[in-house]
């Protein structure tokens, strides 16, 4: 490059943004290595190895967050790939009230999380709750919608993919109005109906899309806080616990070290997943 | 069945279901906010026998000292604040780093970026960060925390837009004499508005909305922000529904009126941003 180039486009202009973004976000990043590795009171610390990890990994309580932190990420990423993908290609399809349909599914994206907790524990009572008496009236038994513990991790999975689901819909729509018309006339030509349309067509060619989605909801997924404080704060037990759910427990109990260690598991686990997954997923796009 | 019928019953089954799954919790929450706190606690879909909405509403902003008139104040404060800074030096960097795209550097300082937008941060070593610079539980610490963790999807963003403004702008702005600094600032930063004001909205409502960071890095009763007073209003009103969700309602209204305005900007952000990342 020039040196006419890095005088006009200097990288000055970065330094601002790269301050911020360095002491606030890199170094802590960086810093959380050697802390995960200490006892720490903030003003003091002992290094002790890697006996916070072993702690993390043999105390149930701790290591219940792994599992339950990669099913809640695998339910609400496939839920809202399903959804969407549906959602979208019927929001692209030729029905009537459609930018109303669009705007309702949408909205939800847009509110307080800890709003729609709130919420939806309470239509989530089992015996108050609106959910459970429309299923009395219905003549149904609801369950014990968050304080089961075979089912309180998938009711507030479904939480999230009630709110999630607006912006995996959009990039759905977006990946499908992309795809040239003709393909769908050539397909009608020769024979072809709807379903073959959906099946044929519009899966295979909204995959950018769709990975997008994957790979935006699979991360979010494992690093759900916030749903998970407002409605359950990891009850009963410790089964709705996830991981940062974890994180802040241990941070509020004064275990800094512990909690930094909890941090940098989640930190390892989104990269050893959530990257490998993104080159997958670019890589067969390119392959199709 | 004859194609329009098809549009006509598929369309209207849609919205017999969106209304089932998005209006009934829009509705429970709003009608149960209108009423007294004996009914609010059946928690039905009933009509309230006597309206409610102004003591409810007025008992709400009040309650502990007025505590939600100064979460909203602290709310819109932290919000403008880190949107300002967070404008100016996104879009700096996404001017570099578009203009330089190629350039030695550039595929570490991409790689860096991308990273911000996946990897959850560190939160005990940052506490420890603001501490020891003296910003912990300060306006100034949480604003530059929502900046630096919102900085990667607003700069991706405006690396993005800046790769459809042709450099020959840049060329002819050169040739006239002008450099660097006042090519950005009075030729740039103006191109780029239709993207800026994506981020703005966007950004604004993320912002508003977030409830882990100020739980994090700006505790303290004084420091109330919305979501914060939101959650604890949870345990202090557990048998005052009807203020909970007054509560609930006055939140939810700076997103929605944003939403109203200018819902094209924000699917238009949300999925040019979701895209690129």
């Amino acid at each position: 490059m020039s040196t006419m180039t890095k005088r006009r486009y200097s990288y000055v202009f970065l330094l601002p943004a790269a301050i911020i973004y360095f002491v606030f976000f890199l170094l802590p990043t960086v810093l959380s290595f050697f802390f995960s590795m200490t006892r720490w009171t903030l003003t003091d610390w002992d290094f002790i190895g890697f006996d916070n990890y072993i702690t993390f990994f043999s105390e149930t309580a701790l290591s219940i967050g792994f599992r339950n932190t990669l099913i809640f990420a695998v339910v609400t990423c496939g839920l809202k790939v399903l959804l969407g993908l549906l959602l979208g290609t019927l929001l692209t399809s030729s029905i009537i009230f459609k930018s109303y349909l669009r705007s309702v599914i949408f909205f939800p994206t847009l509110l307080s999380t800890i709003a729609v907790g709130i919420t939806f524990s309470t239509m989530m009572h089992p015996s108050q709750g609106l959910i459970n008496i429309s299923l009395a009236a219905l003549g149904l038994n609801g369950p014990d919608w968050l304080g089961n513990v075979k089912i309180a991790l998938l009711s507030v999975a479904l939480v999230d993919v009630w709110k999630g689901v607006g912006i995996a819909t959009v990039i759905f729509i977006a990946g499908i109005t992309a795809i040239p018309q003709e393909y769908y006339e050539a397909l009608k030509i020769d024979g072809g109906n709807a379903y073959d349309g959906f099946r044929h067509i519009t899966i295979p060619l909204s995959r950018p899309a769709m990975n997008t989605v994957i790979i935006l909801a699979f991360i979010g997924g494992l690093r759900t806080f916030d749903l998970i404080w407002a409605m359950t704060k990891g009850g009963p037990g410790f089964t709705t616990d996830l991981i940062a759910s974890i994180i802040y427990k241990q941070y509020q109990a004064g275990f800094y070290g512990l909690a930094t260690a909890g941090n940098v598991i989640l930190f390892i686990g989104v990269s050893l997943l959530a990257f490998p997954l993104y080159r997958f997923l670019t890589r067969s796009e390119v392959d199709q | 069945m004859s194609t329009g019928l098809k549009r006509f019953v598929t369309g209207f089954f849609a919205v017999l279901l969106t209304t089932v799954v998005f209006w009934v919790p829009f509705y429970f929450v709003i009608i149960n906010s209108f009423k007294n706190q004996a009914e609010a606690a059946e928690m039905t879909m009933a009509l309230p026998t006597t309206f409610e909405i102004f003591n409810n509403y007025k008992e709400v902003l009040t309650t502990a000292d007025n505590m939600l008139i100064r979460a909203f104040y602290n709310s819109t404060l932290l919000t403008v604040l880190s949107i300002i800074i967070l404008i100016f030096v996104s879009a700096m960097a996404g001017f570099v780093m578009q203009r330089r795209e190629g350039g030695r550097a550039s595929s570490t300082i991409n790689f860096l970026v991308l990273a911000g937008l996946m990897i959850p941060p560190a939160i005990v070593p940052t506490i420890w960060v603001l501490d020891s610079i003296g910003l912990f539980k300060t306006l100034a610490g949480i604003t530059l925390i929502e900046v630096a963790l919102h900085f990667p999807f607003s700069a991706i963003l405006y690396k993005a837009f800046m790769s459809t403004l042709p450099r020959e702008i840049d060329e002819s702005a050169f040739i006239d004499g002008c450099g660097g600094v006042r090519l950005f600032f009075s030729i740039i930063f103006p191109l780029l508005k239709p993207v800026t004001s994506t981020i703005i909205i966007l950004q604004a409502i993320n912002i508003f909305n977030d409830f882990v960071n100020p739980l994090y890095f700006f505790p303290g009763a004084n420091n109330a922000t919305v979501q914060l007073t939101l959650y604890n209003f949870m345990s202090r009103f557990t048998t005052s529904w009807n203020l909970l969700f007054a509560d609930i309602v006055l939140i939810s209204i700076p997103p929605l009126i944003l939403f109203i305005f200018f819902n094209k900007k924000i699917v238009a952000g949300m999925t040019a941003g979701a895209v690129k990342g």
